[in-house]
């Protein structure tokens, strides 16, 4: 759509395996040349020019908007690279193990250089299969970088069993249903999967089976207490479903859901109602992202949003045959999501 | 509105182009010789009409000054590399990390450098580090003496590398703070935020100078003759903010001239008279005068960006580049 250069976040706990995936990355032979923002010089063995070492710096921006920080190091850096545009097809930033996706996201929608020039093609979340369980507990971080990714690894699955894995896949599905999950050993994973899945993987809310998403048990799950605060309470009173051999989690403080409607969406409804939300809300909305289907317009439209920050663009023709049907999904805590469903409905044309 | 500017008077006929064949970052003039700073690797010479590519580092160039007897050049090869008038250039510093060396800041005796969170001051003494709490977002030396100041996060730092014994001032303001400048009478000092603004302190008393209503970061400032007012880029009409009095531009506007569609991306102020060299986003270029906003049109538009604009001390000779690699000098 446009030549800004692809950006992948890389995140994970530490000692998930994201140097390992960093090294696969820069070794493999496939024709693509990357620079990569690392926060750990010298972890890297792979000689590369483009290998940048970063501080991450987080800055609060004077917007108004009470949760808008952006990482001042990657401003810096991306404009530095951008002068050896040519000479390198994409650029991958890794966090530190307990970064907060959310400063590395908002950067490439807040600062207008950035996001002139790079455009943010996925997180990629990098878990351990064995450690997953009690980081979710007792580390925020760790749940943040599972609720913001677009892909994730569930790597070491040689250290568990077939059973543990599924109870880690299922308790990731608890917090995101939305990301593309893959289980791997030593970060084995074509690079494909990982990398070049354009515009937060939006497509991939269109796979999703509505059976999955939906509350199909009917328990009311609204807890009482408040859950603003709540990061070490040790507790995890997850409920626990069988359907069909699938377990299905809900995650205590992290929550998610999708809407859709079929019918054509008012834009001149839509847009004061999303930037009102987000303006309102956003501190509670990690990650929003739809594909919509505005009322006479040929284009298919994408947004995604970061807390407070939206940022959306008509993406391509409907093609002959398929479903005009908008969808738009939420993860966060303490999401208002009667209110954000009633709203959406009411943005049809 | 049109920015084809028909009627205005045009000195675009005089320009003499060049093509340096990549991305311009900057231009500074060694004598009456424009030499073009490229984003990658080079300097271009243009000297009795001929070029000369001059390779400096081994990767991207990732700032520049000048005090017009040399350039000294920051890359990111972890190298900073002063370039004479004879085009000799000699490594001035390496860092140990190989780490990339951001901002680069001249003056008459000493050199200053910046490479993650530390600054670097190079002087007949020997070399001083001053770290900072944040990764410097531009540096500049007073007129004058031999202070130092640092942008970074939350405010700028003054230091004076000749005592080493003497703490730091500390300029505070929240956000984030990139280009740093001194007014060339050393009374202010006014840095460019991350956010689309201006800061500003009075140095004698530290009081404070917000100057907003910005469409976009200011990344061109440049003083007026006699430090009498500061223009800027980040608008789509150039902002001149009053400096003459003893208030600076507390309480006062800014004059506004040269209104277009497209935004200034690059300002350069005539050494001698009260005229800016402005450079717009779509490649146009004119000369304003402050007082009246009475322009020559000295480019039209092109297809891209001015990135960089500079007079010669004399103030005849006026040299620019774009994003693209087109780049030229205007001989008045």
């Amino acid at each position: 759509m446009t030549d800004k250069i692809p950006v992948t976040v890389l995140t994970g706990y530490l000692g998930a395996g994201k140097t390992t995936l960093l090294n696969r990355i820069l070794s493999e032979p496939h024709g693509q040349k990357y620079a990569v923002i690392v926060n750990e010089f010298g972890e890297i063995g792979i000689d590369n020019e483009l290998v940048v070492g970063a501080d991450e710096e987080v800055f609060e921006m004077n917007n108004g908007c009470i949760c808008c920080t952006v990482r001042g190091d990657l401003i810096r850096i991306i404009d530095g690279l951008m002068r050896r545009k040519g000479k390198f097809d994409a650029i991958i930033v890794e966090t530190t193990g307990l970064a907060d996706p959310a400063p590395v996201a908002q950067t490439f929608f807040v600062d207008e250089n950035v996001g002139k020039r790079a455009k943010l093609d996925a997180v990629v979340t990098v878990a351990d299969a064995k450690w997953l369980k009690d980081r979710l507990r007792d580390a925020p971080e760790a749940k943040n970088q599972i609720a913001f990714a677009d892909v994730i690894l569930i790597n070491k699955t040689d250290l568990v069993s077939e059973a543990d894995l599924r109870e880690v896949e299922a308790r990731i599905r608890g917090i995101n249903p939305y990301a593309k999950v893959h289980r791997t050993e030593r970060c084995a994973i074509p690079l494909s999967e990982v990398l070049g899945r354009n515009a937060f993987d939006l497509d991939r809310i269109l796979d999703i089976e509505p059976a999955f998403l939906e509350r199909e048990d009917g328990h009311d799950h609204h807890h009482d207490h408040d859950h603003q605060h709540d990061h070490e309470h040790g507790h995890d009173h997850h409920h626990d479903h069988d359907h069909g051999g699938l377990k299905h989690y809900h995650d205590e403080d992290m929550q998610s859901f999708s809407l859709k409607t079929e019918q054509p969406l008012d834009p001149d409804k839509f847009f004061p109602w999303i930037q009102n939300l987000v303006a309102q809300e956003g501190q509670k909305i990690l990650r929003c992202k739809g594909i919509l289907s505005f009322k006479d317009d040929p284009e298919r439209f994408v947004f995604q949003g970061v807390h407070m920050i939206l940022d959306g663009d008509h993406q391509r023709p409907w093609k002959d045959g398929e479903e005009r049907a908008s969808r738009a999904v939420f993860i966060g805590r303490e999401m208002p999501e009667e209110m954000i469903r009633k709203g959406f409905s009411e943005c049809v044309a | 509105m049109t920015d084809t500017r028909s009627e205005t008077t045009s000195i675009a006929d005089r320009i003499r182009p060049l093509s340096v064949g990549a991305a311009v970052v900057a231009v500074h003039f060694l004598g009456d010789d424009p030499v073009f700073v490229l984003g990658e690797e080079a300097l271009v010479f243009w000297r009795d009409s001929e070029e000369r590519r001059v390779p400096v580092h081994g990767g991207a160039i990732l700032g520049s000054a000048s005090d017009g007897k040399r350039i000294l050049t920051g890359g990111d090869d972890g190298k900073v590399v002063a370039t004479g008038p004879d085009a000799r250039s000699e490594t001035v510093a390496t860092d140990d990390k190989r780490r990339w060396i951001d901002h680069v800041a001249l003056s008459p005796d000493g050199m200053a450098w910046s490479s993650g969170k530390q600054a670097y001051v190079r002087i007949p003494k020997g070399e001083r580090v001053l770290d900072l709490p944040s990764s410097p977002g531009g540096l500049a030396f007073a007129p004058k003496g031999f202070r130092l100041a640092v942008a970074h996060y939350n405010g700028a730092t003054l230091w004076f590398p000749n005592a080493p014994d003497a703490k730091p001032e500390k300029l505070e303001w929240k956000g984030s703070h990139l280009d740093v400048a001194f007014s060339p009478d050393g009374r202010f000092l006014v840095t460019a935020m991350q956010e689309p603004q201006l800061h500003g302190w009075r140095l004698v008393d530290g009081k404070h100078m917000r100057m907003s209503g910005y469409a976009t970061k200011v990344r061109s400032m440049t003083w007026g003759p006699g430090a009498k007012w500061l223009a800027t880029s980040g608008a789509t009409q150039l902002v001149v903010w009053p400096f003459g009095g003893k208030d600076g531009p507390m309480g006062k506007s800014p004059k506004v001239v040269s209104p277009s569609e497209h935004r200034i991306s690059a300002v350069a102020a005539h050494p001698k008279q009260e005229v800016c060299a402005i450079g717009y986003e779509d490649g146009m270029m004119l000369l304003t005068r402050v007082e009246d906003g009475a322009e020559i049109l000295a480019r039209a538009p092109g297809p891209s960006p001015i990135s960089a604009l500079a007079w010669n001390a004399a103030g005849t000779r006026l040299g620019f580049g774009t994003e693209d690699g087109a780049a030229g000098v205007i001989s008045l």
